[in-house]
């Protein structure tokens, strides 16, 4: 699909072609998000700024409560802000209450659950969007056969969803979501439901599908090791009202391997960010 | 392994059993107790009365009969109550303030309004396709009611996040998601649409098995009744073999079908 191809090409090239791009894939101004409700107004969301860069992992960490999934639902074009702006490449994302149609065709989601349909293949799971957006039935399935490759479901192509262990599920789920080229994958604790082996083994399976696919992504988790093992920065956030409370780098060449949890620098920020998280009491 | 095998094969060992047992003391009490083959007879005659049936031009005529009144019946019902469930499931507010007619409607015993039928359609097909359609009507209107309800909230978040238009909502998710539920209810109806067509019969009319049950009794024919029953009973069974059918065919995915496919012990 042409469009797909235009994005595809200007997402590669860009940052060859400007060492430094003016415009950063993400931008939140002054984001902030309120819930009415019986016991009157919660600002679940307040005061964001945040920008992200072209190829960056960003991991949001916090509390439940914290406001982390309502962010990511905002940038998602899942939920609308109260106030403040999201830029996806400079591009504002809502108009008011109503999501900018050309904006969302540059996002990825992954969600806690995979959502797979359960009446498509694990093959028409992953083709699903392109399906949506109109590609051709033999160039949709041959690109969502890659994809199934590239997350490790070869072989489990006409399975169902129900056939599939938890694990290969949200495989499919994030192969689904690349299947658009996304310009930003958002996944909202997409391991959190697994075991905490196949939930390592995710990580790093994560990790190679990010470099190989070079793509950028916003991550939500409770689970402070996974943050930073994934990302190039943790951004902290608290509740009542849900804010930034700090963004702590975790500068680790890629790709990272297992034994980098061993290290002293990868737990000294996890000792920090479990310090300062229990300090909310 | 051999325990799966075990458990596939469990019906078609129990079912014949189970039916030889019943044939059998069918026949030892008859015998046994003497009892009167105008009010409960021994399965041979039975038997050989149906034999006779199956010979039977008449009898032929009358199932051809029947059967298209149950199935256009049912497929009026199915059209009537796919387009009234989607509409009542998407416009709730319709849905809240019809719900107590609905429920009336219901609960109203439909084979009183036969009378009202013959009346209205005639002695000849019409009242009994009516029947038919309003006793099959019910089950897959209110299925479909609840599968449009039930779409699953993650299932329609991976629809918005891919900006789907509502033709694709419908298409991709609504539409597939509710074929279990209208499957259910399918096969409630068929069941109800044979029992609309036979009990039309019964009161209306000169044709149809329903209208030869009636004649059997008449003529004080325990044999003939008892095999035209069983007659109908297969009837029954296969239209609801062929739903089934239809549901493993649409619905290959889904637990009621799937389960049944793979059943590990």
């Amino acid at each position: 699909m042409p469009t797909m191809t235009t994005h595809d090409t200007s997402a590669r090239v860009a940052p060859s072609n400007a060492p430094a791009p003016e415009v950063p894939r993400l931008h939140i101004t002054d984001l902030g998000r309120d819930f009415t409700t019986r016991a009157g107004v919660t600002h679940a969301v307040s005061g964001i700024d945040l920008d992200i860069r072209v190829g960056e992992f960003v991991a949001l960490i916090g509390r439940s409560g914290c406001g982390k999934t309502t962010l990511l639902r905002m940038i998602g074009g899942l939920l609308s802000p109260t106030t403040g702006t999201i830029e996806v490449d400079g591009r504002s994302l809502w108009r008011g209450a109503q999501v900018d149609p050309t904006a969302v065709t540059k996002l990825g989601f992954v969600f806690q659950e995979s959502n797979l349909f359960p009446w498509f293949s694990v093959l028409d799971n992953i083709a699903l969007p392109m399906k949506l957006r109109g590609v051709g039935k033999a160039e949709r399935r041959a690109r969502a056969a890659d994809l199934a490759a590239l997350v490790g479901l070869t072989g489990f192509e006409k399975s169902y969803p129900r056939e599939l262990s938890g694990g290969m599920r949200q495989r499919a789920a994030i192969a689904r979501a690349l299947s658009t080229e996304p310009e930003l994958l958002l996944m909202d604790e997409p391991f959190g439901a697994l075991d905490a082996l196949t939930r390592e083994r995710m990580n790093l399976e994560l990790q190679r599908i990010v470099l190989e696919t070079n793509s950028t992504v916003v991550f939500v988790t409770h689970d402070i090791p996974e943050a930073v093992f994934l990302a190039d920065r943790v951004v902290h956030m608290t509740p009542r009202p849900g804010r930034i409370r700090q963004i702590l780098p975790a500068e680790f060449e890629k790709p990272r391997s297992v034994d980098l949890q061993t290290t002293v620098e990868f737990n000294e920020i996890v000792r920090k960010l479990r310090h300062d998280i229990d300090e909310e009491e | 392994m051999s325990r799966n095998r075990a458990i596939k094969l469990l019906p078609w060992i129990v079912t014949p059993s189970l039916i030889v047992l019943i044939v059998v003391a069918w026949q030892v009490i008859v015998t046994a107790f003497n009892v009167n083959p105008f009010i409960f007879p021994p399965p041979g005659e039975v038997w050989e009365a149906f034999v006779s049936l199956l010979t039977n031009e008449r009898a032929w005529a009358a199932t051809l009969t029947t059967v298209t009144e149950i199935i256009t019946g049912f497929l009026i019902a199915m059209v009537v109550g796919v387009v009234v469930g989607v509409v009542l499931g998407k416009l709730q507010w319709l849905e809240v303030s019809l719900r107590p007619l609905i429920v009336i409607s219901q609960v109203a015993p439909k084979v009183a309004f036969v009378p009202l039928f013959v009346i209205w359609f005639g002695f000849g097909l019409t009242s009994k396709v009516v029947l038919s359609a309003l006793l099959a009507f019910f089950p897959i209107m209110l299925n479909v009611l609840l599968g449009v309800r039930s779409v699953e909230q993650g299932h329609r978040e991976v629809m918005t996040s891919l900006n789907a238009t509502r033709r694709q909502r419908f298409t991709q998710l609504e539409m597939r998601s509710l074929l279990p539920y209208l499957f259910a209810g399918m096969e409630v109806a068929i069941v109800l649409a044979t029992i609309g067509a036979i009990v039309g019969e019964y009161l209306g009319g000169n044709n149809g098995l329903g209208n030869m049950v009636v004649a059997a009794m008449n003529s004080l024919d325990a044999a003939m009744t008892f095999a035209l029953i069983l007659w109908l009973s297969i009837i029954g069974l296969v239209l609801y073999l062929i739903v089934n059918e239809l549901k493993r065919f649409f619905i290959p995915w889904h637990e009621s079908v799937y389960g049944l496919r793979n059943t590990s012990a």
